[in-house]
Parts: C-alpha cells; structure tokens; sequence
C-alpha cells in the first residue's frame, strides 16, 4: 500500500516504512541512542530528499526516545537530574557549535574534516569499549565475583559545584556533566547527527554512570534534543513530513517498547559489547561510504536561491 | 474539438492537439498517472509530442578522490534545467528533423537547451556535467525520451499517452505538439497542464509552509503523545 508524502514529495510503501521505523525503535531502545545515524540514510535509499530525511528523521526520534524514556523511568532507570544538566551544555554547545559550522564551512573541505574525525572517534571508542567489555565478561566468568568499579578517583572529582547524583551513585562537580553536554552539542550540531553513540559511552566510562541507568537518562536528553531541532526544521526550513514522520512514529514507538525489553534481560558488560560491535559496525560503514567509489560521481540538486 | 469529429472537408488548421486531462491530482494514494493526449492533422507527416515540467535553477556536484576519500569537488550551476521532460514522437525523431531544427525547438535530451548563468564564462568540463544532469534526471524517470510511441489511427488522427512518476514536480507543465513534413516544422501548438496537490496533502503543505511555527509544534506534539500512548499500551499489556 503506497502513501503520498506531501513535503518529501514522493510515495511510499508505508508497511516499509512503518517496518523501518520500528527497527530504528528496537535499537534506540536497547542501547539509548537515538538512531538517526541508520535512520538518515535509510530514508534517503528509499528516495526521501536529504534535508526531509534528516528532519523528519529528528521527529520519529522524538517520539522512539520519548516512548523508551517511559519505559526505562518505570523501571527507575532514568537519572533526571543528570540528564537535566548534561542538556544545559548540550544546548549550549549545540548554539555554538551551529555557529562553528557555518565558520567552518567557509574555509571548505569541512565535510572531509567532519567524516574524518567521526570514523577515528568512533571507531577508537568501539575498540576500547569491546575490549572492556569482553575482559570484564571474562574475569565475571572466571571468578563468579562482583564486578570492579568502572572510574577510579583522580583529579576530576576536586572540581567544585559539586552534585549529588541519587540514582546514579553519584557525587561528582557538576561541571563534568556540563562539559561533556557541550562537547557532545557541539560535535553533534558539527556532524548533523545525533550524539548518542559519544554520549553513552562516554557517560559509562567518563562519568562512571551504571549502564542500565545510561540507557534512560540518554533517552530523556535526547527528547529535548530531538523536539528542539524537529520544531527549528520546521520552523526555518519547512522540510518536516508529517505523514513520514507519523508512519516512522507508529513503529518506533512500539519498537522502542521491545527494544528497552531487550535491553532489560541484558547484563552491563553484555549491553556494552553490543554497543561497542553498533559503534565499530556505523564507524565501518562511515569509512566505506568515504572510500568506496561511487556509482555516479556526478550528483543533481535544486539551487537554493539566496 | 468540433474540428476533429466533424466529418468532410479536411480542418482548416493543420494540427489540433488536446489532453484528456488538464489536471493531474496528487492526491494521498499518487503512484505517478498517465496523461492520453490526442489530435488530427490535415494530412500526411510526422508528429512530435513534448511534456515540459517548470524550470528550475540546478547545481551539478561532482566527487572527487582526496587523499583516499571521495568529496564533491567540482560544481556547475546551470541556470535553467526543466523538472520534467518527455517526449513521443511517431518516428525516431533523428530521421524526420535536422539537428539544427532539434536544437531550435529543443527535441530530445542532447537538444535540450541546458547552460551555465554567464555563458561566457564556459568551462571545457560542460558536456561532461551536461551529460551528468540528464542522467541523474533519468535515473529519476524525470526525463524520458522517446517515453511513448505517438501512433496513428489511419492518416489523420494520432494519439500518445505521458506518463508522470510519482516524484514529480507540481507547477504548470507544457505540452507542446509539432507537425513535421519534409523535414520542417509545418505547425506547432501548445496546452497547458497543471499538476497539482488535492486534499490533505495540499492541506499539510500549505499548512508548513505558511504556519511553520504552528507546524513544528504539532509535528513534536504528535511524536510526544505517540510515544506516552505506546508506553501506556505495553504497561497494561
């Protein structure tokens, strides 16, 4: 059954559709991210125009991290606290990092820069988190015991403003949270997509957060996130498709559910390697779109006129 | 029309064309639709049928390798390209018209007439991304020669049917119709066709376009409460 999109301007088989946003809802789920890494390039392979790909794509997100958000907060996994000062500096960043991409953008080749350091963060990220993971798994086996802490104290814990974090066991300077929201905002505003693949992680080992706790609180960040940049593509550039957006939205929510399910049943250092082979699967996936010879090297758009 | 039916003497105009649609909908369940166009001549010749979609200013990106790694790196802005072009004719059209007459009415995707803003200032690359430009718009289905077969029902009265992807453009769209004998262009003639958005989707483009703000509030809205109602589903469930 085919389905007129009125902004993305083409139709679509809408079980195809639903389907897809449903899968994109499992692994938003499961793993706390918001999965506009797979979602953006998925819409754009069944024709959707990019800059409607990418806003609509905020949308469907908005409504899978929403619904995930609920399900992991009846569990009591969501530290609000936390993700309230993480979006403190994520929007901060986000603003400044929007006005570093056009600045960027100017002196050329940022499109290069940007994949570049992308495929390197994530793909030493994944590495590392595996590694973790397959060594914690491993010594839980052998011994059976408790498992070890996953900070150590340094120099990061003197900092002042500092904050009790309840639900995450927490007591560290507030200042840590805010910066990591700031730089995680601005490579997000940088690259164009969403910062849960950084975010997780680097609230798992950067900030020492439990992993089923990471899970929920990512999920509440990334709502604010997403419904902030749905309303200003809708609002600047008028490229959110209601009708694509509602189809996604019917199964993301409903795989959100399932995913968060899955990631109930899952140990942390099970949830993190999982993770970890995601992260370095999208890290090789961004390295072969760089290097694979395209099919057309020419590409068509509409000239904006400005 | 009168003109076509009217039995006897032959019509006083060469060439009567008309579409049995002026309007194409895109309404919710548009796949693409197909357009019948028919007409009579007052004779022998040959017919060529041409659909043009509203022009549009494009860029044409090309990727290069750096350091390994593929990025556009060339780009050339042309400074009208049609959003559609089809066209039908009742022989090839390489055997009934000169290229000098192609290139003068634009028949055929090499006559199309596709060029930079400031002609002057002409790159030697220009029928490399020429070619580019129509090739992606094949791709797309966008444009099409040679679309359909313009067939004859005896000598006089023709017909051809265009048919629209489902990812065309809306706007006024040409149907131009030329009458060719002995190589020349004896009579040309030209209807309009709308292709238009119908009903809610209509409703919903104007609605984003004109009310973003409003819209952007009700996209996030719409993605809040369907998230809250499938959470609240699968607690009970």
């Amino acid at each position: 059954m085919h389905v007129y999109l009125p902004i993305a301007e083409i139709s679509v088989n809408t079980i195809l559709v639903v389907g897809l946003g449903g899968l994109i809802g499992i692994v938003s789920g499961v793993f706390g991210v918001g999965g506009g890494f797979l979602l953006t390039p998925l819409l754009l392979f069944i024709g959707v125009p990019a800059p409607v790909a990418v806003a609509t794509g905020s949308n469907q997100i908005v409504a899978a991290s929403f619904s995930g958000a609920l399900a992991h907060w009846r569990r009591g996994n969501v530290d609000v606290p936390m993700a309230l000062v993480l979006l403190c500096g994520g929007l901060v960043g986000g603003g400044f990092g929007v006005w570093l991409f056009g600045v960027l953008r100017r002196l050329g080749h940022i499109d290069l820069v940007v994949s570049f350091t992308y495929v390197v963060l994530l793909g030493s990220l994944g590495l590392l988190m595996l590694q973790e993971s397959i060594r914690t798994y491993l010594r839980l086996a052998r011994s059976g015991g408790k498992p070890r802490r996953l900070h150590q104290h340094n120099w990061l814990h003197g900092l002042p403003l500092k904050m009790r974090f309840r639900k995450s066991r927490l007591y560290i300077s507030a200042l840590l949270p805010l910066s990591l929201g700031l730089g995680i905002g601005l490579m997000t505003a940088i690259m164009g997509v969403g910062g849960g693949f950084l975010m997780v992680p680097a609230m798992i080992y950067l900030l020492g957060m439990p992993t089923a706790m990471v899970v929920g609180t990512s999920l509440l960040q990334i709502v604010f996130v997403a419904g902030a940049i749905t309303f200003l593509q809708a609002w600047q550039n008028q490229a959110v498709d209601v009708v694509l957006a509602f189809l996604l939205i019917i199964g993301g929510v409903i795989g959100a559910q399932i995913g968060t399910r899955i990631g109930s049943r899952l140990r942390g250092e099970q949830l993190r390697g999982l993770l970890a082979v995601t992260v370095l699967v999208v890290c090789l996936k961004l390295a072969f779109d760089l290097m694979v010879t395209p099919a057309d090297r020419y590409s068509v758009a509409v000239m904006l006129l400005s | 029309m009168a003109l076509i039916l009217a039995p006897g003497p032959a019509p006083a105009q060469p060439l009567v064309a008309d579409l049995a649609d002026h309007l194409v909908a895109i309404t919710a369940g548009f796949t693409g639709a197909e357009v019948v166009m028919f007409g009579a001549t007052d004779g022998p010749g040959e017919v060529v049928v041409v659909v043009s979609g509203p022009s549009r200013p494009v860029v044409v990106r090309r990727k290069g390798r750096f350091f390994g790694v593929w990025i556009n790196r060339q780009e050339m802005a042309f400074e009208e390209a049609p959003s559609f072009y089809a066209l039908a004719s009742s022989k090839p059209i390489d055997d009934i018209l000169q290229p000098s007459l192609l290139d003068r009415y634009q028949l055929g995707l090499e006559h199309l007439r596709l060029l930079p803003p400031n002609p002057e200032a002409q790159r030697d690359d220009l029928p490399e991304f020429r070619a580019a430009l129509v090739r992606n718009k094949q791709r797309e289905g966008l444009y099409v020669a040679d679309a359909a077969r313009v067939t004859f029902l005896g000598e006089q009265l023709f017909r051809t049917k265009i048919s629209f992807p489902a990812n065309v453009a809306t706007g006024t769209y040409q149907a131009q119709v030329y009458l060719v004998r002995d190589g020349q262009v004896v009579s040309a003639q030209t209807t309009p066709l709308l292709i238009s958005k119908i009903g809610v989707g209509a409703e919903i483009y104007d609605f984003a376009q004109e009310l973003s703000m409003a819209y952007g509030l009700v996209a996030v809205s719409i993605a809040v409460v369907a998230g809250y109602l499938a959470s609240l589903a699968f607690r009970r469930s």
